[in-house]
């Protein structure tokens, strides 16, 4: 039973993942109807926000001493951080949070790339065709995730989880089990909850203001909002940099759990991709469905058990449910008639 | 049934010239070396393959590097159980990656647009996730499938073929080797022969059915039309292509990896089509030779060599100069890839083919009457 | 500026002519006598071709191979201080080239993917003309461009591969491997793993699940048996596929106290962190402390694990920190030149660069029998490992192994793991016939 409920939290937790990952893709692609190749990157540029600013907050001062020779025969070099010195314990309750706080940086920074790079480019590709929609933003990625390369290296970067933060939480004792029975990371379970509240922000967004419901009647009629002299564009534009934020958040929460490289964005492209489809082209809800389905089946998927029955079943879970759904339901769970069908 | 039309077969022919005189001009560019000029040769058939069903069609399939890697499998198993000739290996690797298209594409033409991209890439990352782990007694996983010289090789015991050599059999053509330039030879030859098929194809009645399903298949569909057997036929033919450019890889270098059928893999080949112009004769196969050229001469482009070419400069200049080369070579190749895919699509819309006709109906008008409007120039 | 060339075979039947008669003229260069052999650099330069990873997961391994490679061939060349040429014995190798004449290279990108290795390690060979091909992360690059050199006879160097099957089942006459592998792992690392934490243990794998993974799982299960550990689950988990938690929570509750990671680079750098996240090593379990082990682990993938390394016990092939000369002589070589202690992937592509040269010389020849020859059964010292030898009945370099563990108080941030033993060569030595494979022939096959 325990270990049920343990994968049920994985699940919930992938899945929360995933949702929010396919959150922003969903915005973008099922709504704009612009396939987005570069929203791994995006992803990826989220987790290096979190990179970054804990490399600017942890910048030390180098003093180098003379006496001590390192093995290679250079002088051995002292370093101070400036953030402690400057502020004392508040510097150091900086550094030790330093990834929830690199959300304030990550927020400002993705909503520029963002809008940077609709307005730069991909505004023209409205209404090219999906082939070059797809060549021009994948050409984006790899250009995005080189420059990252060049600077930060190819080798994962990992990023600690604040002291008070760490460890496991005692789930099952306040459910009244034994204690250790049911243990969960207390980072994971934030991690949920935050992609609760980001997803549940959104919905809020499109659904409670004038803003939300403009965007919405442009996404089921954008013709229509155009001639009523609403510049449906403009609030495109802001779609576009609302999807880097969400996705650029979602990786900064995720730094502690998956070390951030630049290959980072191509790993979760595929992923992100499959949920979005799997949930229906044009329904958000359908993409957070779907990325809890799939993240539950995952983790069930991978119970010994389970692999037992069928081997290899947790290689190919994803995809398979993916197949069975789209066979199932001709435009995934909650998908809308005519959307990136032809 | 072989004719073509006279443009046609111009087209052919000077396809024909510049594919077999690719030891020739690739010479100068650093490229003419008989490993990357099959490459050159399998990947344009690899994509001419995947042009007949996306450029014809609109249908894109994005897991076409599934057939690439069953027909790799299939030649190699061929080579390990029946012969070391390449031509029952080529015919069962097409027919194999056939069915396993048919298969693949019986299910996913269920389903048009976006869905039916994520069916064929989920077909194929199952394969791929498959043959690099639980199916590794027939896929041999990570390391890839090898030959070994003790392998049964059936067919070749029975007509006593079985060659007495020290180290590993290598595939031959009715006891030719085809190692080197006669494997390139046979890899253009065979590209050629594709690029007549789809010439065929693209003239032919059943490709103007494709054409039609393209543009509206919901009117095809109402005048009675019964769309699927012809999209099923295009996708069988295309995934043959694919199994017959994988059999080509596993011919000219005996060894079949699961990357071959990963997602990246079939990227490539839409990436390698688009670039080049989707629906045009010529434009897959030049967007596969620039990817090709990129991932195989600019990724071996080193510090050192650009210090040697640039050593006529100035010391501060030179070293300024390399550095930022640098940054677009070797490692960095992929940064140079990535710039050329936005600045082709930026500046050439329908890719290279599209780009270059466009130009040349421009610098036409210019000498010509300035009213002229090009026929190649599409209407936007 | 091409110079063609066939097999003398195809144009005997003459059933390719036809074709190759379109192509262009011909100048045909074969002759039988024994010393003709593949990029022969008797007229022309000498050329090592450096294949490694320099995009994709691996990148920074590869890269690091890469300058140690460079760093090698200026050695060879007698720029820099020598390096390990100075401690190498016995030594053939003058500091003035490669039978005196400077050594050139090449390099290529592998891209971590089979394929792509093969194409580099073709491109070095047929248009650069290289005489000898090195460099791998992986171990499916290493026994693609082994197989590959086999056919084309040109000698391969194999950089860092820790799979069994590289010196086992897919051992080629014409492949070298100098890296230690996963049978090798799990003997060296058991007796430690005996005296830190005891004979009874319950032990849970988690394991890549491909043939590296198959092999390390399969190596250590037997060394740990044999110690009397119990071992609870084997669980194979997908490659890359970076978030673990539903492979870890069933190990909590599974009456394990050890968790042996059989995973390498970003699958170990995310399963590791997430593991210690889980809380196992706050755990109690059978009334000893839970413990994590991975078995095989480097410099680089501590360094992208963070914290989590702490105390973790690994083997490697080797650690800049050791204090032999060798070893004292390449870390100030590479700190002088790149500014940064060099990694294990460093170490191993620049031995075997250094190792191919020095048997060249003492061959006196590049033909590649006789290259091969001198490197088979050699013996030597001084390369930062202890006394080595190359086995020749597989090509495997015999030499200490290193026990090693996360440092829990860095002094810098290259200080991330303190060697705490080593286990002798005669005790990592092994029967080459348990793993089967076979060389093949010495000679070389025209390219």
């Amino acid at each position: 039973m325990n270990v049920f409920l343990a994968q049920l939290l994985n699940g919930l937790d992938k899945g929360g993942a995933y949702a929010l990952i396919a959150l922003g893709l969903t915005l973008v692609f099922g709504t704009l109807g612009v396939v987005n190749f570069a929203h791994g990157a995006l992803f990826m540029l989220g987790c290096f926000c979190a990179v970054t600013f804990r490399y600017l907050i942890t910048l030390e001062t180098v003093t180098v001493d003379p006496e001590k020779l390192s093995p290679w025969g250079a002088p051995v070099e002292i370093r101070t951080p400036l953030v402690q010195n400057w502020f004392g314990d508040f510097g150091a309750i900086l550094v030790d949070y330093s990834v929830p706080i690199s959300i304030l940086l990550a927020v400002p920074v993705m909503l520029l790339i963002g809008i940077a790079m609709e307005r730069g480019i991909i505004k023209h590709f409205y209404k090219r065709s999906h082939a070059e929609q797809i060549l021009v933003t994948f050409g984006l990625a790899i250009v995005l995730q080189e420059i990252v390369k060049s600077f930060f290296g190819a080798n994962p970067i990992p990023q600690p989880i604040p002291t008070d933060l760490r460890g496991a939480a005692d789930i099952g004792v306040w459910f009244g089990m034994a204690p250790h029975v049911l243990t969960y990371p207390w980072w994971r379970l934030i991690y949920l909850l935050f992609s609760g509240l980001v997803i549940g922000g959104v919905f809020a967004f499109l659904q409670f203001t004038t803003f939300g419901m403009v965007v919405r009647a442009g996404m089921a009629d954008r013709e229509t909002v155009g001639l009523m002299g609403i510049d449906i564009d403009r609030r495109f534009t802001v779609v576009f940099g609302l999807a880097a934020v969400v996705a650029g958040v979602a990786g900064v929460m995720y730094t502690p759990l998956l070390a951030p490289n630049y290959h980072l964005g191509m790993d979760f492209l595929v992923l992100s991709f499959v949920v979005v489809v799997v949930g229906g082209m044009g329904s958000l809800s359908g993409a957070v469905a779907a990325g809890f389905l799939l993240g539950i089946l995952q983790s069930f998927a991978s119970m010994t058990e389970v692999k037992s029955l069928i081997p290899g079943i947790d290689q190919v879970i994803i995809y398979l449910v993916a197949v069975i759904i789209l066979l199932v339901r001709p435009r995934g769970l909650m998908g809308r008639r005519g959307i990136m069908e032809s | 049934m072989f004719s073509l039309s006279r443009k046609d077969l111009v087209a052919l022919a000077v396809f024909s010239v510049v594919v077999l005189t690719m030891p020739i001009w690739l010479a100068p560019l650093g490229a003419s070396y008989p490993g990357l000029m099959q490459k050159f040769a399998i990947y344009a058939i690899f994509a001419i393959g995947f042009n007949i069903l996306f450029g014809l069609t609109g249908y894109l399939s994005f897991g076409h590097a599934a057939f690439l890697g069953v027909g790799s499998y299939t030649t190699v198993w061929a080579f390990k159980l029946l012969s070391m000739d390449v031509l029952p290996a080529m015919v069962f690797a097409v027919i194999v990656s056939g069915v396993f298209a048919l298969v693949i594409g019986y299910f996913s033409l269920r389903r048009t647009g976006i869905y039916f991209s994520i069916l064929t890439l989920a077909f194929a990352q199952m394969s791929y996730s498959l043959a690099y782990s639980v199916l590794t007694p027939i896929t041999n996983g990570e390391t890839g499938l090898l030959l070994a010289r003790n392998d049964p090789r059936y067919l070749d015991a029975i007509f006593g073929a079985q060659a007495d050599v020290a180290g590993l059999p290598q595939p031959t053509l009715i006891g030719n080797s085809v190692s080197g330039y006669t494997g390139f030879y046979l890899c253009a030859v065979i590209l050629i022969l594709a690029f007549y098929l789809s010439q065929k194809i693209f003239a032919s009645p059943f490709g103007m059915a494709l054409r039609g399903i393209k543009s509206n298949q919901t009117r095809m569909n109402y005048t009675g039309f019964n769309t699927r057997p012809y999209t099923l036929a295009a996708f069988v033919i295309s995934g043959m292509f694919a199994g017959l450019a994988g059999a080509l890889l596993s011919i000219t270098d005996p060894l079949a990896g699961a990357e071959r059928m990963k997602w990246t893999e079939s990227g490539n080949v839409v990436l390698m089509t688009i670039l080049g112009g989707v629906g045009t004769l010529f434009g897959p196969v030049i967007g596969a030779w620039l990817i090709k050229y990129f991932e195989n001469i600019f990724s071996a482009i080193n510090t050192n060599m650009l210090n040697n070419a640039f050593s006529f400069l100035p010391d501060g200049v030179q070293g300024f100069v390399v550095t930022v080369l640098s940054k677009f070579v070797g490692e960095g190749w992929q940064l140079t890839l990535g710039l050329m895919f936005v600045l082709i699509v930026v500046f050439l819309p329908g890719g290279l083919v599209e780009g270059f006709h466009r130009f040349m109906a421009r610098l036409r008008r210019r000498k010509e009457a300035p009213e002229r409007v090009s026929s190649t120039q599409p209407a936007e | 500026m091409a110079t063609f060339r066939t097999n003398r075979r195809t144009l005997l039947k003459g059933a390719g002519a036809g074709i190759v008669a379109l192509g262009a003229p011909h100048i045909f260069t074969k002759g039988a006598w024994a010393q003709n052999f593949c990029n022969d650099p008797t007229n022309g330069k000498i050329v090592f071709g450096f294949n490694v990873p320099q995009t994709g997961s691996y990148a920074e391994e590869g890269l690091e191979q890469l300058k140690a490679y460079e760093l090698a061939v200026k050695h060879i060349n007698g720029e820099g201080d020598g390096g390990m040429l100075n401690t190498l014995k016995p030594i053939a190798l003058k500091g003035n080239g490669v039978l005196g004449r400077k050594v050139e290279y090449v390099t290529g990108d592998t891209q971590t993917n089979t394929d792509a290795a093969r194409d580099g390690a073709r491109r070095m060979i047929e248009r650069d003309k290289a005489i000898m091909v090195t460099g791998s992360v992986t171990s499916g690059e290493a026994i693609a461009q082994q197989s590959l050199c086999q056919e084309m006879g040109v000698i391969y160097m194999s950089g860092l591969t820790h799979s069994n099957d590289t010196t086992g089942k897919d051992k080629r006459r014409y492949g070298f491997r100098h890296f230690f592998n996963a049978y090798q792992s799990g003997v060296a690392i058991a007796p430690f793993l005996a005296k830190e934490y005891g004979t009874d243990r319950r032990a849970y794998h988690l394991t890549a699940d491909y043939t590296w993974g198959w092999t390390q799982e399969e190596s250590i299960k037997n060394a740990t048996e044999a110690l009397g550990w119990e071992t609870v689950a084997t669980v194979r988990t997908p490659l890359g596929l970076g978030d673990y938690s539903q492979y870890l929570t069933p190990v909590l509750n599974s009456g394990a106290d050890v968790l042996i990671l059989n995973h390498y680079g970003h699958d170990m750098v995310n399963s590791l962190p997430q593991a210690v996240q889980f809380g196992l090593r706050d755990r109690q379990a059978n009334g000893k402390n839970f413990e994590i082990v991975v078995p095989m682990f480097s410099e680089l993938m501590a360094v992208g694990a963070g914290e989590a390394v702490k105390g973790i016990i690994g083997t490697s092939n080797w650690q800049w920190s050791l204090d032999d000369e060798g070893t004292k002589a390449f870390t100030k070589a590479y700190g002088e030149a790149y500014g940064a202690p060099p990694s294990q992937s460093a170490h191993t592509g620049y031995v075997q660069a250094i190792l191919y040269a020095d048997a060249v010389e003492r061959a006196g020849t590049f033909y590649p029998p006789e290259v091969i020859k001198a490197l088979e059964g050699f013996e030597f010292d001084g390369m930062g490992n202890g006394p080595t030898v190359y086995r020749d009945s597989d090509h495997q370099c015999f030499k200490e192994v290193l026990v090693v563990r996360g440092n829990e108080n860095p002094s810098s941030r290259f200080d991330v793991l303190n060697v705490i033993g080593k286990t002798t060569r005669e005790d990592v030595t092994y029967d080459a016939s348990i793993f089967g494979g076979e060389l093949g022939p010495y000679e070389p096959n025209e390219c």
